[in-house]
């Protein structure tokens, strides 16, 4: 296959980046998005210039680290059925002599550290901000002590699977990251161990959450159809409940 | 400007030299039950608070590295802690999918601590040290319960209590798992662990960072010198400990299941500073993989090994029918080889077994799926009879993110026809050598996790690299390191001392030596050259001739390399073509030790299968009045060969056997 891309240059946080054509020759329909990049990037050294920044890491759809807007869709899933990290679309889904735009994920919290490499260690400091179990290295009880019925492990298990990727927040028009921090919610919330701080953690991820930039969730659902993980929205309504009957928790911060 | 000339030659004796035995001294005498109480009675304490002006740096946030980032955060230490991935959460622990064994007994299957110890030690082939096992052994159930009070999501019955499966080269169900996302869901387990410990303030994390160099102050390890991988800077980090938790090389041989980042660097540059490196050429060839689709493949995926549990494992008996589709292929034309050849464990026997028949079947000619190059590289693995027993739901119950996986990359569909697969590197055995309180041989210098050799032997069992990589860093180093720390505080060192200043002048003229080069080749073209070296030469079959061909190999890339490459940019950047070239040179020196460490062991264990040291039916036989040992390396200047150790195994508790699986 020849493929033409139009890829976002910006070469670091202050510049102003603009979209660059390439032609990409000899492009196999089993290679991965990202196997096409690599050949482009062989291709721009060879030509002396500098090749495409793009992060990336375990390329199996499980570290989060990918992630680009490949025409107009956050990880390039467009009207597929299946759900996909960016690493995990194959060429296969593109025609020959496809025109492909491919720009970084763009949301303020985000911001660009060079071509398609964003910087996303807000989602980090949402965890800090309260995304855990206090339970230090020695003290746990035998795993079995407390039972979970299948139903809210899985439910835990499905939302716990959630990558840290940011196409959520790509996707939203209010680069909101209420799916992530939804997620992470809805994990600890359905097990025995995060009750005692349950009602305190969603105060605290949540004012993190905004102070950080991210806007507000407006119920439009562009996230979970970005998804890689399928995080459904429901998790963002668990969110909303836990966060009402925080609010007359003595318990929270 | 680091191109060695090594001298060659043509008997493996040419290429090291072998220098005094050395021992663990750590492991205190006694009954090996107890062995790992007697040794944290024994270990020197610091006291509560004057750990906070003690500092530890952690290199790594996998399993191994978050996990005691964390747990030494919690007691009361300064922590250092750094990554080269934007994120801690995004170590390649995360991908680890089938699961973590711990002898729990929830089965009633006559599981226990010793059996666990007896298994890994088997299943490595006799290879790996007696104390460091038992002690993984006995405090694997307390992992378990760690991951369950974080929130660690692991699969449940409809009682609510928690699933087992089994795993290769076992009979026992101790496997725990979280659907196909094990890794991930107990590396998301640590990061939130960690996280807190950041927002406590215990521990300051450094994402983007890559360690290119250990700081050494009289004899001892006080920092490292790092990179930023966005601005460029160069910068020296002190501490009171080192400890190296930064994963596995299997990407020396550039197609593996590792991360694209996976690196040697962090391991090798201690060992140039003096660590000793052991066993580095045991690696694990994984037998489930999805075969490589053509010559730019960047990567190899890993289907979990736990699907051998219900799928079951072919090839077509006649060479003829291999072009067919599987489901037009007769059941009496077909071979199970593996169940075949082992009864008694069939499709469940140890990685290094499998991965070895499946290429023998392929060698016959008896491979499937398309031509890369001049062969078939596939066997079968057929769910057909797992699907009639459990329904297509009960099977996409336990495996189905991985069918959704294979469906995705090979674009078929594995519940309509079998699966193909065929063997991967995946795990490397070898690292740092470290004694029992997995402190290296350079004082304050610790390895955890895969970075280290210590628990697996030559071949290590599925679900035990998780096993082992918590079992470290939230246990052992958190009870070992403070008996190091209180000798503490050492002399104070910082940015102006000779030793950092050396450092991080050695690092800045390795970065402007690359991009001085400004050949034709590119970086990536150097790191595939090297993978096919390895994989032809020191893969699944190695002998000596090749072995000796092998390092000439290297050696002539190594020199290219430096005479040739193409490192575009500069440092003051976010420059990913710098980071590849400084982790490529690393490789290929690590490389070469490899082969000479697989060319100096004319024996066959685990995964490591010297052509010329079989049984009569082709299994591995091996030499234990010759190689009973650890070899550890050590590292001798660029112009002299490396210089052998080696640590004698005492079997004291179990008994040395042919292993057999039949
Ligand atoms: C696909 C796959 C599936 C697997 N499945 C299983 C399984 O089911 N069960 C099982 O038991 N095992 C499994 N394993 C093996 C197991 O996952 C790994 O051995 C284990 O997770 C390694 O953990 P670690 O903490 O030692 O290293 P890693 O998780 O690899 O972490 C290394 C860390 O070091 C950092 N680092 C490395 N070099 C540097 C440097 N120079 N500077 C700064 N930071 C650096 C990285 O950023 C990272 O944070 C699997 C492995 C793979 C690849
Ligand atoms: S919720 Fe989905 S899209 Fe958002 S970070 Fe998690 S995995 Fe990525
Ligand atoms: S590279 Fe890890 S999810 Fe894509």
């Amino acid at each position: 296959m020849n493929i033409t891309l139009r890829v976002w240059r910006q070469a670091n946080a202050q510049a102003t980046g603009k979209m660059v054509t390439y032609q990409v020759k000899d492009v196999s329909p089993d290679m991965s998005f990202l196997e096409m990049l690599d050949l482009l990037n062989e291709d721009l050294t060879l030509k002396g210039e500098e090749p495409v920044a793009f992060d990336h890491d375990c390329r199996e759809g499980i570290c989060g680290m990918c992630g680009v807007v490949i025409n107009g869709t956050a990880h390039g899933r467009g009207d597929s059925p299946v759900a996909t990290t960016t690493c995990q679309l194959h060429m296969r889904s593109f025609s020959d002599g496809a025109t492909i735009d491919v720009e970084p994920w763009r949301a303020g919290p985000f911001p660009v550290i060079k071509d398609l490499a964003v910087d996303r260690s807000a989602f980090d400091r949402i965890i800090q901000a309260g995304g855990f179990i206090s339970a230090n290295t020695g003290a746990a009880p035998d795993a079995h002590a407390a039972p979970v019925g299948k139903l809210k492990a899985d439910r835990a298990f499905d939302a716990a699977t959630c990558i840290g990727c940011g196409a959520c927040v790509a996707a939203c028009p209010n680069s909101s990251g209420m799916l992530f921090t939804a997620a992470k919610i809805t994990h600890l919330a359905m097990l025995p161990q995060g009750q005692p701080e349950r009602y305190s953690r969603i105060k605290t991820m949540i004012a993190t959450h905004d102070a950080e930039g991210f806007g507000g969730c407006t119920n439009i659902g562009e996230c979970s159809a970005v998804c890689p993980k399928e995080i459904p929205l429901d998790t963002i309504s668990q969110l909303n409940r836990d966060l009402i009957a925080s609010l007359f928790k003595k318990d929270g911060k | 400007m680091t191109t060695t000339v090594r001298p060659t030659g043509t008997r493996p004796e040419d290429f090291f030299s072998v220098g005094a035995e050395i021992r663990d001294t750590k492991a205190p005498a006694g009954p090996i039950e107890q062995k790992w109480s007697k040794r944290k009675f024994e270990a020197k304490l610091v006291n509560p608070s004057n750990r906070r002006k003690l500092s530890v740096i952690i290199v790594g946030t996998g399993l191994a590295g978050g996990a005691a980032a964390a747990s030494l955060g919690e007691a009361g230490y300064n922590v250092l802690n750094f990554c080269y991935q934007d994120s801690p959460r995004r170590a390649h622990s995360i991908a680890a999918q089938g699961g973590i064994n711990a002898a729990k007994n929830y089965r009633n299957d006559n599981d226990s601590t010793y059996r666990l110890f007896y298994d890994t030690v088997k299943g490595g082939d006799y290879r790996a040290r007696e104390t460091n096992v038992y002690r993984l052994a006995e405090v694997s159930a307390n992992i378990i319960d760690q991951c369950v009070a974080q929130g660690v999501p692991f699969a449940r019955e409809y009682g609510g209590l928690l699933d087992n499966r089994s795993f290769g080269g076992v009979q026992v169900q101790r496997t725990f798992y979280a659907r196909g996302q094990t890794g991930q869901q107990l590396l998301i387990g640590a990061y939130q662990a960690l996280e807190r410990q950041v927002a406590a303030g215990t521990v300051a994390m450094y994402t983007r960072h890559e360690m290119l160099e250990v700081i050494i102050v009289d004899g001892r390890a006080r920092g490292i010198v790092t990179r930023d991988m966005v601005t460029g800077k160069v910068e020296s980090f002190f501490a009171d400990a080192v400890v190296l938790a930064t994963g596995g090389y299997g990407n020396v041989f550039f197609l593996s299941t590792n991360a694209m980042g996976c690196n040697v660097t962090a391991g090798w540059r201690a060992h140039r500073k003096g660590a000793y490196f052991g066993n580095p050429c045991y690696t694990q060839i994984h037998p489930t993989c999805i075969p490589v689709h053509g010559e730019t493949q960047s990567k190899l995926t890993l289907m979990s090994e736990s699907l051998r549990n219900d799928g079951r494992i072919w090839v077509p008996k006649r060479a003829e029918d291999c072009e067919k589709d599987p489901r037009q292929i007769a059941e009496a034309d077909r071979d199970y080889y593996l169940e075949r050849i082992y009864p008694a464990f069939g499709n469940l026997v140890p990685r290094d077994i499998a991965s070895r028949q499946a290429k023998n079947m392929c060698d016959e000619g008896r491979g499937v799926g398309p031509k890369v190059g001049d062969a078939r590289r596939g066997v079968y693995l057929d769910f057909s009879d797992a699907i009639g027993r459990l329904g297509k739901d009960g099977v996409a119950a336990r495996y189905g993110n991985l069918f959704d996986m294979y469906a995705q990359i090979t674009g078929e569909d594995p519940y309509e026809t079998p699966m193909r697969i065929y063997p991967a590197v995946h795990y490397t055995m070898g690292g740092v050598w470290v004694d029992y309180d997995l402190s290296s041989s350079i004082p304050g210098l610790y390895v955890t996790g895969e970075a280290n050799f210590s628990d697996h032997g030559a071949n290590r069992l599925g679900a035990s690299a998780l096993m082992q990589g918590l079992a470290d860093g939230y246990f052992v180093l958190p009870n070992t390191i403070n008996d190091y720390l209180a000798g503490a505080p050492f002399t104070k060192v910082d940015a102006s001392h000779p030793a950092a200043v050396e450092a991080v002048k050695a690092v800045k003229d390795q970065i402007d030596a690359l991009l001085a080069v400004d050949g034709t080749r590119t970086v990536d073209s150097f790191h595939k050259e090297l993978g096919h070296i390895m994989w032809e030469y020191c893969g699944m079959e190695r002998t000596e001739a090749g072995l000796i061909k092998a390092i000439g190999l290297i050696q002539k890339l190594r020199e290219e390399f430096w005479a040739d490459v193409k490192v575009s940019g500069v440092n003051e950047d976010f420059n990913q073509t710098l980071e590849r070239a400084g982790r490529v040179v690393d490789l290929m020196e690590l490389g070469e030790l490899m082969c000479v460490d697989a060319l100096h062991r004319r024996e066959s264990c685990g995964g490591h299968f010297r052509a010329e040291s079989q049984t009569e039916d082709g299994e591995a036989l091996r030499d234990d009045d010759k190689f009973l040992y650890v070899a550890a390396w050590e590292y001798n200047g660029t112009a002299q060969p490396p210089i052998l150790h080696k640590e004698p195994l005492v079997y004291e508790s179990i008994e040395l056997k042919q292993r057999s699986y039949k």
